[in-house]
């Protein structure tokens, strides 16, 4: 085991909520229908491939698209396609869904079969095929991120173990549940990359899971477990790079351009799955926990289940929730409906009574610079937000505004409660459209 | 079942600090202050103290509810303010001089620029050097502590008897006819002076309160004693380099000033940097008037001058984000 390199400034010391690091995980089943949205990456939207009743299988594709930031999708159940529409999507806007009625049965696609024999640049192809992205959260194509452009020289794979959000523990889960699944997985991206070294990544509060790669790892000599601080936003992608290999993302730039690649846990483990099985991305393992929830546990569920039978199957609610939230409570998405289908990044369903809920009221800043303190991408969030409030959003780029990477550290220390994450979100959209407005 | 759903955008939880816990803190960290004051000055000194508090709590009160703003007084800064007015003045103040510092302080200095967050000199500073102004020889009449049995056993009165600052008879280059205290009397507080001011013992242990619950960071007070010592050092003697830092150091404001007075977090910078300059200049500004100006004790006029500057301070200390290519300052 390793100790990180560095230790990324500022961020803030959560309470974990882990409750749910105990509780193996739990196969859902299958529910009554799915809507699988053509939308669950960072990209271009699929088009769907199928109609209203069309039969599908289990892993068939049933939207894609031909540009080149997107990722298909495939149904997660066998049965019939009652209905393709726009529908609320879990970011909180429509999304055009198929949704399938399933029969129960299970019924596997025919064209599913390992990828075997395929050169480099064909398994990069299956992989994107197989609707892989990125499970840590953001859902980025991970078949994109496989194949950097010749000018990119990557030499690092990170795998992000951090899981630094509390509450969440899917990742954790795994890597006590499946270490040689995600060390197969590492080795296959070090493989089809040529990268020559991995580390994974792992917060010094989960000591299971460091002890338990470092055991296994002990004679690998090109992978390594680093023990990061416990302390948020460790697992943000430029605090992770930052603190195992000493490199700083420049702003605006990717971390291909420090020669680093990194991948989430639950990714690595999916290719060296998909690469035995062919078996296309249809399930995902979702850690339901929250004040509101009867039975907290991790929980794998199919994609395109509707979040109400997710919390149904955890034995409901023990109290009337008032927020619900997609992934954790720093960064997560308040959900507005329970229709909503769990998609290929949820990692995490939180659900909260009134009382956790409401809205804390703003009051004035008092200038105690806690924000300041508190931002790993060492901005002054005081001042973005006193230029936002102000309607002054040229003046935020003096301030680096979209060098802001959303964390939320800012809004949790705040004494006055202030919602600065929340105008800085707000200054960079104002910023994009008087961008697209000028061209 | 349809439950009416909260959106809202992330971060869905905050931490349980809140400005009223953190002016809680602040109050906290004076009781030992308070204390030593009281201890050495007499039942005086706490009727000065809550002279002061009800003056300035009571303005806050009336200034909210005249400017039709919602009351703040619940979130203890004017409380927090009066505290500090109170260490700021001599136990002998007549009570009526102090009760009009503390409504200069809340009305003026604070709630008519705009209230809190928004003054931008400290309020109990710039109504001490009000009342310098105003009433010089009331804010200059020193008592000497616990030998002063009169003003311990009349309350009411305001009979002190004449006395001089450490840092005053230090001025007089050894002229006065006082023997100068000795280190000790400094650190515990066994001096004439003003009545939070005194006892550098008191006031550390509630700065330490105030570093370990975070309210405070090091650098301006850190910045602001190296400064003091280093400049004392160096020009307080006949020659240089034979000055008496530490003497300096304990004497008169510097440990309230740097520690609860400098930090005040409205009227100081926050940038890192910022705050660094912050506490080197309070620290020159102070050494100069000690050593050169026509007054014995600079703290306050240096961080009141400082205070004006903090603004520009920030703007101009803009750190390098992470990754960032250039300061943008
Ligand atoms: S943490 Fe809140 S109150 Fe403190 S400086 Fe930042 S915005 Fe102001
Ligand atoms: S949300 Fe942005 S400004 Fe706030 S702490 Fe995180 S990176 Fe800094």
């Amino acid at each position: 085991m390793l100790k990180a390199l560095k230790a990324f400034k500022g961020g803030v010391s959560l309470p974990h909520h882990k409750h749910t690091e105990h509780c193996k995980t739990v196969e859902m089943g299958i529910p009554k229908k799915v809507a699988i949205p053509m939308l669950q990456h960072i990209g271009a939207p699929c088009s769907p491939l199928v109609k209203k009743g069309d039969r599908v299988k289990a892993g068939q594709k049933i939207g894609d698209s031909d540009a080149f930031v997107s990722s298909p999708v495939h149904s997660s159940v066998s049965g019939t396609v009652t209905d393709v529409r726009p529908m609320l999507y879990p970011g909180g806007f429509e999304v055009v869904c198929v949704e399938i009625e399933s029969d129960g049965l299970q019924e596997i696609f025919e064209g599913i079969a390992p990828p075997v024999g395929l050169e480099k640049k064909e398994l990069i192809r299956a992989i994107r095929d197989s609707g892989l992205v990125g499970l840590g959260g953001a859902g980025f194509p991970t078949s994109i991120k496989l194949s950097p452009p010749p000018d990119k020289n990557l030499d690092i794979l990170v795998v992000n173990g951090a899981e630094c959000e509390p509450f969440i523990t899917s990742d954790f889960r795994e890597m006590l549940e499946n270490p040689g699944g995600i060390i197969e997985g590492i080795r296959a991206i070090m493989d089809l990359t040529g990268v020559k070294k991995a580390f994974i990544g792992i917060e010094s509060n989960k000591h299971e899971a460091i002890g338990l790669f470092s055991r296994r790892l002990k004679d690998v000599p090109d992978i390594d477990v680093v023990s990061l601080r416990t302390r948020y936003p460790q697992g943000g992608e430029k605090q992770l790079i930052y603190a195992v290999t000493g490199r700083r993302v420049p702003a605006g730039k990717l971390p291909s351009d420090v020669g680093v690649l990194v991948q989430n846990i639950n990714t690595a483990s999916f290719i060296a799955s998909f690469l035995k099985t062919g078996m296309p991305l249809i399930k995902k393992k979702v850690t339901v926990d929250g004040s509101a929830v009867r039975n907290s546990m991790n929980v794998e569920v199919l994609i395109g289940t509707p979040l109400r039978d997710v919390f149904e199957f955890c034995g409901g609610f023990k109290e009337e929730p008032g927020k619900i939230i997609m992934g954790g409570p720093m960064m997560g998405v308040a959900q507005f409906s329970l229709d909503n289908s769990v998609v290929k990044h949820t990692n995490a369903l939180l659900a909260f009574g009134r009382k956790d809920a409401e809205l804390q009221k703003e009051s004035v800043c008092i200038r105690c610079g806690k924000c300041v303190n508190a931002c790993p991408m060492e901005l002054l969030p005081i001042y973005i937000n006193a230029c936002v409030n102000k309607g002054r959003f040229e003046e935020t780029l003096k301030y680096d505004i979209n060098n802001c990477i959303e964390c939320g550290s800012c809004s949790y220390v705040c004494p006055a409660k202030r919602h600065l994450v929340q105008s800085i979100r707000y200054g960079k959209a104002e910023l994009r459209k008087m961008a697209s407005a000028k061209k | 079942m349809e439950y009416n759903l909260i959106a809202g955008s992330s971060p869905h939880i905050r931490s349980s600090e809140s400005t009223p816990g953190i002016m809680r803190d602040v109050i906290i960290a004076l009781l030992p202050a308070a204390a030593a004051a009281i201890y050495f000055f007499g039942i005086r000194a706490l009727l000065v103290i809550l002279v002061t508090v009800l003056s300035c709590v009571a303005s806050e009160y009336a200034a909210t509810r005249i400017m039709k703003k919602s009351t703040t007084v619940g979130d203890y800064t004017a409380a927090v303010t009066g505290l500090l007015l109170a260490f700021n003045l001599p136990p002998s103040i007549p009570f009526w001089i102090a009760a009009i510092g503390g409504v200069f302080a809340v009305v003026v200095v604070k709630q008519l620029f705009g209230g809190l967050g928004h003054n931008f000199v400290n309020p109990a500073l710039a109504a001490r050097a009000f009342l310098m102004a105003s009433w010089p020889v009331a804010m200059t009449t020193w008592t000497q502590p616990r030998v002063d049995a009169v003003s311990m056993a009349t309350p009411l009165g305001v009979d002190a008897v004449s006395s001089a600052t450490p840092l005053a008879m230090l001025k007089s280059g050894g002229l006065s006819s006082l023997p100068l205290p000795d280190l000790s009397s400094l650190f515990f507080g066994n001096v004439a002076g003003c009545l939070g001011e005194t006892s550098a013992l008191a006031l550390l242990l509630g700065a330490a309160y105030l570093i370990a619950r975070r309210v405070i960071t090091l650098e301006i007070p850190v910045a602001f004693i190296a400064t003091v010592a280093l400049m004392t050092w160096i020009f307080g003697g006949h020659s240089l380099f034979t000055g008496y830092p530490l003497y300096h150091i304990l004497a008169g404001g510097l440990m309230l000033g740097a520690f609860f007075m400098a930090t005040d977090y409205t009227t100081s910078p926050v940038t890192f940097k910022g705050k660094i300059i912050m506490g080197i200049g309070c620290g020159l500004i102070t050494s100069i008037i000690r050593l050169y100006g026509g007054y014995p004790e600079g703290v306050s006029y240096s961080i009141l001058l400082m205070n004006l500057a903090a603004p520009l301070i920030d703007r101009y200390t803009i750190p390098r984000s992470f990754g960032g290519e250039k300061s943008n300052a």
